[in-house]
């Protein structure tokens, strides 16, 4: 199979929705020529003409506000907020207006905008372009959340998110962006809420988002080299949450570990071993570790940095202890 | 008062509307007195002819967003008494199927997006209307109603700058009733409120808002214009609220007096003026206005008995429409 980057696996979703329905239009900064900062959507506005992939001024709440309304009179529009830390500009009309309308109408209005961000850190870009915010939108009911871990998730979830009728925020992880990966060249999609097991495994289920996917990966094979077999699970989508692969694998290991990027407190991790201890308590030898990034804001330094997100290294270490049946604290 | 008499039948409607307006306001105020309604809501006695006078220049097809004070919108865009009473009693019938109630009431099916509880919260929403009708290539205007507090809400300069880029066929419209809130607009909106439209080259204009031929003059003007491609457009429409910025909102001396409340309710009431104009312009008699006022209260009356006896939505709606399908 052929192999493109994350990059380019999202602009080939884009323009196919775009080819399929005229109602995709992009909105955002510095998406036509420019192709973004990131050059993920270079070549759309060649094809699809600057009505469709429209540059914006850097008026985040203004154009988010747009694309809800564009959405509630028809469109599908595609949001490109550049940085996922700029959705704390776009709260009130991501959270109040778009998640809410479907509700608050009684079913009547309906918001079907996909929100592209990003997340992750160790690209020294410091505290206000280095948060994984997730957590943030997961909370808020009305919106979908989609987290890619290669091109082939990116592809495939971006084309669902855009036939989707709700708001979906997708944070794609911005170092990823030049990591190449299969993607088939005929059409598919990734349905929301069916996680991928993306390897198998009997003494313990890591359970990993986005840029935490390749770290748990990277740690199950460390881990095979101990003896230790880990399933790594890999969710795609958090709202909606595929829980009876997660149960299921977790009955088999009766251990886990979840990992995301997002701040560990009141995290994504939080929320997944809640629901594991919930619903799986009998079948668990030990406590279910969150490793989320530190509860600090990102540094700017990268021996900083460095020390704030999840490492296999880490994982290797906290699994094993698991395993081992000493009852820890996760660092 | 604009003197020309264009269309018996358009006045007659206007009158019409306005009256429903307050007649269906002073429902909701006594269902409030009388403890029969959950929660608040916001009166939009005395604002009727701003609501009417714009909404009788546009089409089922154009779209306005509403505010929390946003019965009058509703009404004036076509809405019926007993799917609005229903939906302030939180029944299974109203618009919204009782999970909106009175600041987030919407009826689509006449072109109303939804009124909105965040102050200037639609004006993302209207300017993305107004971007959906020109990229779709329809003709469609889009009305944005908000308050002059929402003046202060930044959102609004980021959208006026992009309709106005774009020009898109959207009109701002600020009602305003001179008070943000619990506090006199003069307080807390600097320089001039039309200004700052124009300062993104958005042709504005500031008209009466209780005079509702004046309103509904202009606002034909400016929605043919829009329909030409000639838009966005501003206007402030002078106005005034005559209760509290909610109905708990009784005690309010300590920001605007009894006289200036009585002033206006004696002396501009929009319904007065215009129900002389008719009398005084031989469009129709006292008994004519009389029986139509009765008709008017008799509807409101019905349609509140219907909701107070309408069941609420069951409770396994709790979870639906979360999501859409």
């Amino acid at each position: 199979m052929r192999e493109i980057t994350l990059s380019q696996a999202v602009n080939e979703a884009l323009a196919e929705e775009m080819r399929r329905d005229e109602t995709v239009f992009i909105l955002g900064e510095d998406v036509a020529e420019a192709g973004t900062p990131f050059k993920v959507l270079s070549g759309l506005v060649e094809e699809f003409g600057t009505d469709r992939v429209i540059d914006t001024p850097i008026s985040e709440p203004g154009f988010v506000g747009l694309a809800v309304g564009a959405a509630m009179t028809g469109a599908r529009p595609v949001v490109d907020l550049m940085f996922g830390d700029f959705l704390y500009l776009v709260m009130d009309q991501l959270c109040n207006q778009a998640a809410k309308q479907h509700y608050m109408s009684g079913g009547k209005l309906s918001v079907p905008m996909v929100l592209r961000t990003n997340l992750g850190a160790t690209r020294r870009s410091a505290a206000q372009h280095s948060q994984s915010l997730q957590a943030l939108v997961a909370h808020i009911p009305g919106l979908k959340v989609a987290l890619p871990s290669s091109a082939y998730e990116a592809k495939g979830l971006m084309k669902t998110a855009i036939r989707d009728n709700n708001p979906v925020v997708i944070f794609e992880d911005k170092l990823m962006y030049q990591d190449k990966a299969p993607v088939p060249e005929e059409e598919y999609l990734i349905p929301f809420g069916e996680a991928n097991v993306k390897r198998e495994g009997k003494d313990i289920t890591l359970i990993a988002t986005s840029s935490m996917v390749q770290v748990a990966e990277k740690a199950a094979e460390m881990l095979a080299k101990e003896g230790i077999e880990a399933e790594v699970i890999d969710p795609r989508t958090i709202v909606p949450l595929d829980e009876k692969t997660l149960l299921d694998s977790v009955k088999k290991t009766s251990r886990a570990i979840v990992i995301d990027e997002g701040h560990q407190s009141y995290g994504v991790t939080a929320e997944i071993a809640s629901r594991l201890n919930e619903k799986a308590f009998y079948h668990l030898d030990a406590p279910v570790l969150r490793m989320g990034a530190m509860d600090v804001p990102v540094p700017f330094s990268p021996a900083l940095e460095d020390i704030t997100v999840p490492t296999p290294e880490r994982v290797v270490e906290n699994a094993r202890k698991l395993c081992a049946g000493e009852l820890i604290h996760a660092a | 008062m604009a003197k020309s008499k264009t269309n018996t039948e358009d006045y007659l409607r206007m009158y019409r509307q306005m009256v429903r307006i307050r007649t269906f306001e002073d429902n909701a105020n006594q269902l409030y007195l009388s403890a029969k309604m959950p929660g608040l809501t916001h009166m939009y006695s005395g604002e009727e002819a701003v609501a009417v006078g714009i909404c009788e220049a546009l089409t089922d097809d154009d779209r306005i967003t509403s505010t929390h004070r946003g019965h009058g919108h509703c009404v004036a865009k076509g809405a019926e008494f007993k799917e609005m009473f229903c939906e302030l009693l939180g029944k299974e019938e109203g618009y919204c199927r009782g999970k909106g109630g009175s600041m987030h009431i919407a009826d689509q099916s006449h072109g109303n997006l939804g009124a909105n509880a965040i102050v200037g919260g639609s004006m993302g929403i209207a300017t993305g209307s107004a971007l959906r009708a020109k990229l779709q290539g329809s003709d469609d205007v889009t009305v944005c109603f908000f308050g002059d507090g929402a003046t202060a809400q930044g959102l609004m300069y980021e959208v006026m700058n992009m309709a106005a880029l774009w020009k898109l066929p959207v009109i701002y419209a600020c009602e305003n009733n001179g008070y943000s809130e619990y506090t006199r607009t003069d307080e807390i909106a600097a320089g001039s409120i039309t200004a700052r439209a124009e300062a993104f080259g958005i042709e504005a204009h500031k008209v009466d808002g209780q005079d509702v031929l004046a309103v509904n003059e202009l606002t034909q003007k400016l929605v043919a214009r829009c329909r030409k491609g000639e838009g966005p457009f501003f206007v402030e429409l002078e106005t005034y609220r005559y209760h509290g910025h909610h109905v708990g909102d009784i005690n309010r001396e300590y920001y605007r007096s009894k006289d200036e409340e009585k002033d206006w309710r004696e002396n501009r009431d929009p319904i007065i003026r215009f129900r002389a104009y008719l009398v005084d312009q031989g469009i129709a008699s006292e008994e004519e206005i009389e029986a139509m006022n009765a008709e008017i209260e008799k509807d409101a009356t019905d349609a509140v008995a219907y909701a107070e006896a309408a069941p609420y939505p069951d409770a396994s709606e709790v979870d639906m429409h979360v999501y859409a399908d």
